[in-house]
């Protein structure tokens, strides 16, 4: 291990990058509500190369998939660094421990540490939800394991799991003057990383970071700007209607409405595309975290239009 | 109080089909309060039931009795006797009840006509809401009088999650968000410095079967033992 590996607290690529100084680029990927691993794979091709570590969704909007860690190294097969989601919902603290030992041994690094939809939401609506732990608490209990060598119980652990820890933040949900603090007890809990809720109102989003700034929470976290471009006015106005916490405002609506037939989805990458600019400059912000939602095939122009390729290289 | 609903109609019918003469049973206490299970709720069920079984021509014999509270030994032995007369029993109060009315009498099915709901408060006539899962470990006072774990859909212990829908939860727009209400509730009181503090994991008391003994009692109790 060199001096600086010794430093750093996963050495997952992700982390390098970020520790680096480099403007970081994620992505997502959805697994199938299926046993195809070539369908994982066929994924992670388009991907590869362009981003620097890829989120895989935990049964997301409570829907049951193939688990995220099971996709995770399907991912480390094909040489795309895994984020490991992994949600309060459906494991209680035994099961997410064990589960966060045998992901480690695995080769995964990274996780992102979420509450998790409510199960109303998905296709097993009367399921009973675990929340035995929140995604606070989560990411104390990642940080205790990994720090500390120690289990939520106390008891040690001989080889502790090294993961480079991530939480979420929605810088748009209400109340609004106490996301910020929510986001310092993430930080305060261990996150080392923060990917945010898609953003589309950049004036709220600019406020949000700025707060951060002045409470030195960007000194002591990386934070990943969520970007999920637009396919169609539909899209942005189911959005705006009907997903909870989601701030998407008439401009957005207008500008995708005004692109005329069969440019719709490229304007919306165009706004993200710029949106992606603003990122770049703005203080406070590490990097970007690209959800293209069963859009990764598009992920590689997205990148190019965005002039985040070709990704730095750190070992 | 504790709160129940009456079991849907055919359900009770399906678990009595083999009975001729039944007992149904009603609680003056909780049940009677939110309109499931008291007295008069008795006299309704069994007026279905005798209907029912006419018309399906297997005639039942019922028999309708509401004691104080079926939770309270000292009531349920008002039943001893009569009980004896009838080959099984519906009860119609609450969990609690039911188990108690069966411990008393093993050797007589009972059944619930009842399903319990919670803990809650009434808003209205006929309208409950729950406030309480009992959890053993209450941190109302740090969070401003409003319980998370009862209130917000996903029991968070440091909310609000980022499902928050301008007040309401994301499950429901009808359901306010606990935390939402939390927050507020505490920055009218300039009480906010309760929540910005880590909240750790729960100890979750509620996993086995409780006992609770007053600790005025709790020598009585163990010399009782001896």
């Amino acid at each position: 291990m060199s001096a600086n590996e010794t430093e750093m607290k996963s050495g997952s690529n992700l982390e390098k990058m970020l520790k680096a100084g480099h403007f970081a680029f994620t992505g997502e990927l959805g697994p199938p509500r299926g046993t195809s691993a070539q369908d994982v794979r066929e994924k992670a091709a388009h991907l590869k190369g362009v981003i620097d570590a890829v989120n895989i969704t935990d049964n997301q909007t409570a829907v049951v998939r193939m688990s995220s860690w099971a996709a995770c190294l399907i991912c480390i097969q094909e040489g795309l660094e895994p984020n490991f989601q992994m949600v309060c919902r459906d494991r209680n603290r035994l099961a997410m421990q064990g589960d966060i030992l045998g992901a480690y041994a695995h080769g995964i690094r990274n996780m992102l540490c979420l509450s998790g939809d409510h199960q109303l939401f998905g296709d097993h609506p009367t399921a009973k939800g675990v929340f035995d732990i929140d995604s606070m608490q989560l990411i104390e209990m990642v940080k205790g394991m990994r720090d500390e060598k120690k289990f939520m119980s106390g008891a040690e652990i001989e080889e502790p799991p090294r993961i480079f820890i991530g939480a979420a933040a929605n810088p748009f949900a209400e109340p609004y003057e106490w996301r910020v603090y929510r986001l310092a007890k993430k930080v305060k809990a261990g996150a080392d990383f923060i990917q945010t809720q898609c953003i589309y109102n950049m004036e709220r989003f600019r406020q949000w970071i700025q707060q951060a700034n002045d409470m030195g929470l960007t000194e002591k976290t990386f934070i990943l700007a969520g970007v999920t471009p637009m396919k169609s006015v539909g899209m942005a106005r189911y959005m705006k209607a009907k997903v909870p916490g989601m701030d998407v405002p008439d401009e957005i609506i207008k500008r995708l409405q005004g692109a005329g037939k069969g440019k719709v989805a490229d304007e919306g990458i165009k706004i993200a595309c710029e949106q992606i600019q603003e990122f770049k400059e703005m203080k406070g912000v590490a990097g970007v975290h690209l959800m293209a939602i069963e859009w990764e095939h598009r992920v590689p122009e997205i990148a190019e239009q965005a002039k985040v390729l070709p990704r730095p290289r750190v070992d | 109080m504790i709160v129940a609903k009456r079991k849907p109609f055919e359900e009770i019918m399906s678990l009595l089909r083999d009975y001729k003469k039944v007992l149904t049973v009603g609680c003056g206490t909780c049940v009677s309060v939110c309109l499931a299970g008291g007295e008069k709720e008795v006299d309704v069920l069994n007026a279905e039931l005798e209907m029912a079984r006419r018309i399906a021509d297997n005639p039942i014999e019922l028999g309708a009795r509401t004691v104080e509270r079926q939770c309270d030994r000292e009531y349920l032995a008002e039943l001893d006797e009569e009980v004896k007369d009838y080959d099984a029993l519906i009860s119609m109060a609450c969990g609690v009840g039911i188990q108690f009315l069966a411990e008393r009498y093993p050797d007589i099915p009972v059944f619930p006509a009842v399903d319990t709901c919670g803990l809650a408060v009434n808003q209205a006539v006929g309208h409950y809401e729950e406030r309480c899962r009992s959890c053993s470990s209450c941190v109302l006072g740090l969070t401003g009088g409003i319980c998370p774990v009862t209130m917000c859909a996903k029991g968070l212990y440091n909310g609000p999650c980022g499902g928050t829908n301008k007040g309401s939860c994301e499950i429901n727009t009808d359901q306010p968000c606990a935390w939402y209400m939390i927050y507020e509730r505490l920055q009218r009181q300039g009480r906010l410095d309760c929540i910005l503090e880590l909240s750790h994991a729960a100890d979750w008391h509620n996993q086995v079967p409780r006992t609770l003994i007053q600790p005025g009692y709790k020598k009585q109790d163990e010399e009782a033992e001896k």
